[in-house]
């Protein structure tokens, strides 16, 4: 797919049941109610000239290119400014109108640097373009209007420079900061002539700016530019793929010049962004070449041993060899896998058949298992399918959100921008998290209610909110009635009624004020649409399975299900982590859900692939390194995972991989988990290869191969070869025939195909006979369950407790320019902005332990102890610590423990018992691995650099 | 897996499935139990339970004890 520049129609075009017919130039055009007379011209393509508009933003009408002139109607109107109506006689092409541009454009010009030539937008900018379009040929003023040419370049950004000489004060930066990303970095300073873009700090870098991109991309001249393109030159081709970040799964234009990416833009086309992106997404792709890549397969004997380079047969021969070697000694359940979430749903569904079908067990188990499985079990539970109810959009029609245990502003930046503005429309906000993050008070938003609970009293929280809805009457009845089992309502309404539960009683656990409690009850049941949006601070807990439940109960009561503007939707983190678990990674399940000892299932399964599977479920992740520890387990094929730096207790990971005989990474890089690996099988990037992503909204979006795998094959491929060595044959001769394999044998995916995909842009499952189209909101008419189903959720306090010698409690997150592990953002200019984790400490907790602001101090738990410079700040309460595991040399998860959820065993990362002290030295721990890391990476014939 | 996190799980599921209605406790957690734990893990618990079972909650002793009856895996550890 190719489409250089996206259509603009200068103002939003929005859907409306009222239409209006009007005449432009003579054609006749029909229009949704509240068009502007700009949009509705582009619509019967006739652009209008324009500088001020882009249909990202609304109308601002202060260029006055766009000029036109109506029949009936004095003047010349602006046409971005001036809605259609039925009836009207536009004319845009008048001498008149022609005069008054070229008038205009010869103001813009005469103080317009004319560098075309050499200008890195040149080909690419719209006060050229519209120069042209007005038929500019000499400019009365002069070409001396010097006003802006003496401001200084500022290239602060790593991404993009600022050069004020060229900038023509359409506010389109300022806007597009306003109202596409909500952070108000940019104002314009000055009146009139000596007005100018401005961010209140000495430079872009300095300034609140989080490098969202959006004003780039607003910008119609080289103002604003990408660093690449200035140093490349204008792309020559775009194709249209998703982002390998977060679950939000935004779409991008993938623009290059032959084999080189020179930017990514967003896709305005993208359902899941509209147009919108991060930093991440954005600007920091350039780990996919960074010079730690490994591009050659390669094998040793012994973790002690260098690599040894070899080509892909010998890799897949020897990788072949070694697991029928184990499963021939240690039988056929000594070997099992890890499927990614970072990679497509072909390549997930490809790694777990090859595990029930070649390696004939059901040892497979996905990241998801450290994060969202609680989502899993609670949501189908309660609702019948494993799955948030909205999509993105739906939270513009929101009148009240509660955030719980998530922190969108840095982890899903896109949502948040779309949350933000609808706060700023107006629709309350109730964030229960123990953090004060930023969207507690950030511009023009400031949450009604903070409830900033104690780690680990989720439960106690929702069993306290659940208590004023259905002791103060807030119940919706009829939905009750009508779409929930009766006896199961009774028996909760009772359990939560009763005064253990009110929130006078759960203030000792929480920490929460009472009143506060009941105030964001009230609001949540009473005040119009409720959303509940979560993350991890959800799930990661020993009760995150409950939690869950208790948001599905808490929705249902309130009847906040089954239309827009409600639901219950986890923000997933990775950007494949819906598909790795719809695509059936879990070792109880096939893809749909369906466990694997439903006997019609599993014979569907087992007469396509023409082999008998298990039907008992297999090893989860824990289990797998457990029973290495114990000697049983010998042999794991790891895709794109990195166990030994995102797992919790790290040593037992560690001892787990070490006990193995054969450990096979398939990454782009030697992550830490490598180090403890036999082979490697170099991975390739998402710009490498076709496939498909599920974001969080359950859209399926495509992924496109922009450019030849660096390493010589897709990772799909790598899967098929290595299945083939194993002497298990794949026929599949591109990723669209593994889509067809999962739609016939997954009923949520029966009505998935390729051809769909590009046909309708994305796809959001369930999409089958009965929702052809997909299915942006689930649960509208009945839960997939048929009754919603409540349950109880006692209050069970976590075993993980703080005493004397670990009086703090420890949380973990994530911060916006970086993404987990750091595989690939610690590879790219993000580290700008965080080069280290750093752990925050209120002050109280920071004196009382003469630690000062920037202090290396040693945070120690039953676990294990890292060293961490200190922060200190009121965002964390006292008694409660927190930092980030962006960077491996961190170790964070050293600290954490081993409890985990009671359901699903995702591990209870949000809650460690910590002490914190200063000292002087790194821990035994990253002293060993600093001694280690190059040992257990070298490469026969030189070193490969870690990234850190 | 060693018996004690074992305990543990059980113990934990147990915790949760306690307070649902009295008729489906037991059931519950064997059943959860039954779903999610692979053959290795179900033959490590009866054989602990076989062992005295040191550490299981009541409930979570009842529900081991009926996840056994007619778990093919249990034909394999003594009774
Ligand atoms: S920087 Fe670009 S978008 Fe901003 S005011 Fe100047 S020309 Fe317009
Ligand atoms: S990059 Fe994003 S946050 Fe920064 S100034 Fe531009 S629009 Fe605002
Ligand atoms: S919000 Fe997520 S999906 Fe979108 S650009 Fe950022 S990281 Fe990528
Ligand atoms: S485009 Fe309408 S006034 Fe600028």
């Amino acid at each position: 797919m190719s489409l250089l520049r996206e259509a603009d129609s200068g103002t939003p075009i929005r859907p409306s049941h009222e239409k209006v017919t009007l005449t432009i130039d003579g054609a006749s055009v029909t229009v949704p109610k509240g068009t502007s007379v700009m949009a509705a011209a582009s619509m019967a393509g006739n652009q209008i000239p324009k500088l001020c508009a882009t249909d990202m933003l609304e109308a601002f009408g202060s260029c006055r290119l766009c000029l036109v002139e109506i029949e009936g109607r004095r003047g010349t109107p602006a046409s971005c400014t001036t809605p259609a109506e039925d009836g009207m006689v536009v004319h845009t092409q008048t001498q008149r109108i022609r005069d008054l541009r070229k008038g205009v454009m010869e103001l813009y010009i005469s103080d317009h640097p004319l560098d075309c030539l050499t200008c890195s937008a040149n080909g690419d900018c719209e006060l050229q373009d519209m120069a042209g379009a007005v038929g500019l040929r000499d400019v009365r003023y002069g070409y001396d209007g010097a006003k802006h040419r003496t401001e200084a370049l500022d290239a602060s950004n790593p991404y993009f420079s600022f050069d004020s000489s060229k900038c023509i004060v359409c506010s389109r930066c300022v806007r597009a900061c306003e109202e596409v990303q909500g952070t108000f970095a940019l104002t314009i300073d000055n009146r009139g002539l000596l007005s100018k873009v401005a961010t209140g700090t000495d430079d872009f870098l300095t300034s609140e700016c989080v490098s969202c991109g959006a004003c780039v991309q607003a910008c119609p001249t080289a103002t604003l530019n990408e660093k690449s393109v200035i140093e490349l030159g204008t792309p020559t081709r775009a194709t249209v793929t998703t982002c390998a970040y977060c679950g939000v799964g935004c779409s991008f234009r993938a623009e290059t010049q032959g084999d080189t990416v020179v930017r990514m833009v967003p896709y305005k086309g993208g359902k899941a962004n509209e147009g919108h992106s991060c930093v991440k997404g954005r600007f920091a792709w350039g780990y996919t070449n960074h010079a730690d890549r490994i591009t050659r397969p390669m094998i040793r004997k012994s973790i002690d041993d260098p690599w040894t380079e070899v080509s892909w047969d010998e890799a897949f021969a020897h990788a072949a060899s070694e697991f029928r070697r184990i499963q021939a000694k240690y039988g056929r359940d000594a070997v099992g896998g890890i499927t990614s979430s970072r990679c497509t749903n072909e390549e997930t569904f490809l790694v777990q058949k090859l595990i029930r079908a070649g390696f004939g067990n059901n040892n497979v188990d996905t990241c998801a298992r450290v994060c969202h499985s609680p989502t899993g079990y609670g949501l189908k539970t309660t609702f019948g399918t494993s799955a948030g109810t909205q999509d993105f959009k739906s939270v513009a029609a929101a009148d009240v959100v509660m955030i719980i245990g998530a922190n969108p502003t840095d982890a899903h930046p896109v949502f948040a921008s779309r949350l933000k503005k609808r706060l700023r429309e107006g629709a309350k906000l109730i964030v229960v998290d123990p953090r004060s993050i930023d969207l507690v008070k950030t511009p023009h938003v400031q949450a009604a209610h903070h409830l900033g609970l104690l780690p680990g009293t989720n439960v106690a929280m929702i069993n306290a909110l659940a208590h004023v809805i259905v002791t103060e009457g807030l119940v919706d009845e009829a939905f009750v009635r009508e779409r929930c089992e009766p006896q199961d309502f009774e028996i909760w309404a009772r359990f939560v009624a009763d005064e253990k539960n009110s929130p006078e009683a759960m203030e000792q656990f929480t920490g929460v004020s009472a009143a506060e409690v009941r105030a964001a009850a009230r609001l949540y049941a009473a005040g119009g649409n409720s959303a509940i949006y979560y993350g991890l601070g959800v799930t990661e807990h020993s009760q995150g399975s409950t939690m869950v439940m208790g948001m599905a109960n808490l929705a249902m009561a309130t009847g906040n299900l089954g239309r827009d503007g409600v639901g219950v939707n986890p923000l997933r983190g990775q950007n494949n982590v819906q598909g790795a678990c719809d695509m059936g990674s879990f070792p109880h399940e096939f893809s749909g859900y369906r466990h694997v000892s439903d006997d019609a299932t599993r014979e569907m399964f087992e007469s396509l692939w023409g082999v008998e599977l298990q039907n008992e479920p297999g090893l989860r992740i824990p289990n797998m390194l457990d029973e290495a520890v114990e000697g049983s387990f010998k042999g794991i094929y790891v895709q794109g995972e990195d166990i030994a730096q995102s797992d919790p207790n790290t040593r037992h990971v560690v001892a787990g991989l070490r006990a193995m005989e054969c450990v096979i990474v398939q990454d782009l890089f030697l992550n830490e988990t490598a180090k403890y690996a036999h082979v490697f099988f170099p991975g390739s990037s998402f710009l490498e290869k076709d496939g498909t992503f599920t974001n969080a909204e359950r859209r399926i979006s495509m992924v496109r191969k922009v450019l030849e795998p660096a390493n010589g094959l897709a990772d799909w491929e790598i899967t098929i070869r290595f299945a083939e060595a194993l002497g298990y044959r794949m026929d599949y001769s591109h990723p669209s025939q593994i889509m067809d394999e999962i739609a016939r044998l997954t009923p949520t995916f029966a009505g998935v195909s390729y051809e769909k995909i590009e046909a309708q842009g994305s796809v959001q499952w369930p999409c089958n006979d009965s929702a052809p189209d997909g299915t942006p909101i689930m649960h509208v008419d009945r839960f997939v369950r048929g009754k919603g189903k409540f349950m109880v959720t006692e209050y069970v306090p976590t075993e993980e407790r703080t005493g004397p010698r670990f009086p703090l409690l420890l949380t973990t997150g994530r911060i916006l320019t970086q993404y987990n592990v750091g595989a690939q953002t610690a590879r790219t200019s993000n580290t700008i902005w965080h080069d280290e984790d750093l752990l925050e400490i209120h002050p109280f907790d920071a004196e009382s332990r003469g630690i000062r602001e920037g202090d290396l101090v040693a945070l120690t738990s039953r676990s294990g102890e890292i060293s961490l410079h200190a922060t200190i700040t009121e965002r964390v309460q006292p008694g409660v610590v927190y930092t980030t595991f962006h960077h491996a040399r961190t170790g964070a998860n050293v600290v954490t423990t081993d409890y985990s959820d009671w359901a699903t065993n995702c591990p209870e990362y949000k809650v460690t018992a910590v002490q914190v002290q200063r000292t002087n030295r790194l821990s035994d721990w990253q002293q060993e691995e600093l001694d280690s890391a190059e040992r257990l990476r070298r490469v026969s014939d030189g070193l490969i650099d870690a990234a850190e | 897996m060693s018996a004690d996190k074992l305990v543990r799980m059980a113990n934990q599921i147990a915790d949760f499935f306690r307070s649902q209605p009295e008729d489906s406790a037991v059931a519950g957690a064997a059943d959860h139990m039954k779903s999610f734990w692979n053959p290795v893990m179900r033959r490590q618990i009866y054989a602990h339970l076989d062992a005295g079972g040191t550490g299981l909650d009541t409930l979570a002793l009842d529900a081991v004890k009926l996840m056994r009856t007619g778990d093919p895996v249990a034909a394999k550890t003594k009774t």
